[in-house]
């Protein structure tokens, strides 16, 4: 199974410059811890490796072949759980799960849908509406997503906000079970979940000290200084 | 063209351009302007009406210009990603939909004495009106997000969907025109232009670019000005 | 392809449970119709003679009125950004979601026109030629809406800004629409409007889906 690695990563928020600089890897069994204060642009990087945000600079790669060369082959290969939980209220939890298994491939999307609903402790909501499920049951279902359809590397932001701390042991439980057949993580976490020898990644390490923006000269990296200015 | 899309080289470059834009558009203005009004023959047909003509034609020159010049930077700032060319687009819309909007007057107030109204459902001023919806809806379109990046984004590939449109349009109107009004709808195209006219015609056109020219650069400079101290006030909040 | 037509049930799905976007647009196509013998008088030859373009132009605003809502639930719910994140092309996403639309709210309009028609006091000979057109035409109109739908996503006041945005657009399927009709009636040939609209839906067909697509990507960026 390919390594996922990041290089010279620059985020730009409109102007803002987020983390500049900044490196990953990810090989299979292993897990990506992001810590950091508010700000320091722990979603922005979980978006960026998903590819709904586009790296300023820098790139992504598997195994050394960029992400931008083969998107689609890259988007069968992950799994996002963001802060949303895409939850429709008029489908039933079971119709909800079973869409997206459909979608990333699953071939029997109820079964599997069924079968992930159950591993995460909630196999009595399958039959309920979205609109009936409360946020927790909706976080688990968000969840059971990346068990319903198989994928490599799962991106979880904050995964265990809303979670009682029963439904953060199955989590990790889940976690382990996935690195131990070779699959990979980056979590996003102000909480503690336990992932036994995870690799850390402080993203304040990478905050420019000076705000810089698109519109100073060394945002371009060919520094703007020219002879006029400098006589 | 990467070399002219850095802001702060940008800047420069303006710097040294706008004081002679600005006074060649100046001085064009007046000697087209003498030129049109003045030193040039009334028409046989038209009178003085005709004189109208100097400055609606080249305003509806500059609207169609102003247009596709807007449609190239919004491919070039989707493709290449380059903040100055979001930011043209933007700077020029207002300019191109004033060009557009005298164009729509000065066709009224010809068409008055001309036809008897001041408007008529004629292929060209309709187009040109589209056209105008076109400008309003760019500009709405731009101002109607938070994050002013994501507003120049969308109006790009709105630019981009109404260049492939105009022709559409254009083409449509024409065909319903000639189904609905036949001939009997004067045309604007008059008798062939003659030289003393055409010479303060171009003379026109000219300074109308050159006055299009300066001010997007005051715009676009403006613009980054804004943002420059958008990110002063961003990095104070984050301190 | 399977993936496709889940897509296309999920949205069919959804739109049956809410249930109500479907018959909001064709109520409203039809109260903005019923509305115009108000406006112009009850007189039959008047209305016989305006008949095509009203009921096109009431076409426009019905199918305009729901197409806000085309991306803005799965906007606001996450949906869209996972579907941006599956393995389904964006293009066939937009795609798939429009056909949804059209089949929830354009339908309906095609069924409802000959309707109207009768109301309007149109001739019969135009009712073949404006079942057609709206059969050519309202794909047309939910496929450039698709676009601004996409373009207005998380804009304020969206919904007005959609109709500032596409109105202009639509204005060649209105002609072409309206004037295959006012052909018929007048006992000439439909045929070069139909072709010409046919066209534009052929172009449209792959167009569409990728400036959405395009427009998508900045959305969930």
């Amino acid at each position: 199974m390919p390594v996922f690695t990041g290089s010279e990563l620059t985020c730009l928020r409109g102007d803002r410059l987020v983390f500049t600089g900044l490196d990953f890897r990810v090989a299979p069994g292993e897990a990506l811890l992001l810590l950091g204060p508010n700000g320091s642009g722990k979603s922005s990087l979980l978006r960026m490796m998903a590819g709904l945000l586009k790296p300023f600079r820098g790139r992504l790669a598997w195994d050394g072949a960029p992400v931008p060369d083969d998107p689609d082959g890259h988007r069968a290969k992950i799994h996002y759980v963001g802060h949303l939980d895409a939850v429709k209220p008029v489908l039933t939890a079971a119709e909800n799960l079973a869409f997206w298994a459909g979608l990333g491939g699953a071939a029997d999307p109820r079964a599997s849908a069924l079968a992930a609903l159950d591993r995460l402790g909630v196999p009595q909501i399958a039959g309920v509406p979205g609109r009936y499920l409360s946020a927790g049951q909706k976080r688990r279902l968000n969840l059971a997503r990346v068990l319903a359809a198989p994928a490599p590397l799962w991106l979880l932001d904050e995964p265990s906000v809303a979670l009682d701390r029963a439904a953060v042991a199955l989590l990790e439980g889940i976690i382990a079970e996935h690195r131990a057949a070779g699959g990979m993580v980056a979590v996003s976490t102000h909480a503690d979940i336990a992932m036994p020898g995870a690799r850390e990644l402080h993203l304040d390490d990478f905050t420019p000290v000076t705000g810089g923006n698109a519109f100073d000269d060394d945002a371009f990296g060919d520094g703007g200084i020219e002879g006029e200015d400098a006589a | 063209m990467h070399r002219f899309a850095n802001p702060a080289r940008f800047q420069r470059l303006a710097t040294a351009i706008l004081p002679w834009s600005a006074g060649a558009t100046v001085v064009l203005l007046v000697v087209g302007l003498y030129f049109s009004l003045f030193a040039s023959p009334p028409d046989y047909q038209q009178g003085d009406t005709v004189r109208i003509m100097y400055i609606h034609v080249p305003a509806a020159w500059m609207s169609l210009f102003v247009y596709t010049n807007m449609a190239i930077a919004a491919a070039c700032g989707l493709v290449w990603k380059h903040p100055l060319a979001d930011l043209f687009a933007k700077a020029a819309a207002p300019v191109g939909a004033g060009f557009t909007a005298i164009c729509l007057i000065t066709g009224s107030l010809w068409g008055a004495p001309m036809w008897g109204t001041w408007w008529v459902w004629d292929a060209r001023l309709t187009s040109v009106l589209i056209l105008f919806f076109l400008y309003l809806g760019y500009m709405a379109l731009v101002n109607a997000f938070d994050d002013p990046q994501r507003g120049m984004r969308a109006g790009n590939v709105l630019l981009l969907v109404g260049i492939v449109n105009v022709p559409i349009i254009k083409f449509s109107v024409e065909w319903w025109n000639t189904l609905h009004q036949p001939a009997s709808v004067m045309r604007m195209d008059g008798p062939t232009v003659a030289a003393p006219m055409l010479v303060p015609l171009l003379i026109m056109a000219v300074a109308f670019t050159l006055y299009f020219v300066t001010v997007v650069l005051l715009r676009l400079r403006a613009e980054i000005v804004q943002r420059r101290i958008q990110t002063m006030r961003l990095t104070q909040a984050a301190e | 392809m399977t993936r496709f037509l889940r897509l296309v049930g999920r949205d069919l799905r959804l739109a049956l449970r809410q249930g109500s976007d479907a018959s909001i647009a064709v109520m409203f196509f039809v109260l903005c119709v019923v509305l115009f013998p108000f406006g112009v008088g009850p007189e039959p030859n008047i209305l016989a003679r305006i008949a095509a373009g009203v009921i096109w132009v009431a076409a426009l605003l019905a199918s305009l009125l729901s197409l806000e809502r085309l991306f803005q639930t799965d906007y606001e719910d996450g949906s869209l950004e996972l579907l941006a994140l599956s393995p389904v092309p964006l293009e066939a996403v937009v795609l798939a979601k429009t056909l949804a639309h059209w089949l929830v709210t354009g339908l309906p309009l095609i069924v409802a026109a000959p309707i109207l028609a009768v109301l309007l006091n149109m001739d019969t000979a135009g009712f073949g030629t404006l079942v057609l057109t709206l059969a050519i035409g309202t794909p047309l109109l939910s496929l450039i809406g698709g676009i601004g739908a996409a373009l207005t996503l998380g804009a304020r006041r969206g919904g007005v800004l959609l109709s500032l945005l596409i109105l202009p657009l639509y204005i060649p399927v209105l002609i072409f629409g309206a004037g295959a009709i006012d052909a018929s009636l007048h006992g000439l040939t439909p045929r070069p409007h139909l072709l010409l609209l046919a066209g534009l839906l052929a172009a449209a067909l792959p167009l569409a889906p990728w400036a959405g697509a395009a427009a998508l990507r900045q959305a969930v960026e």
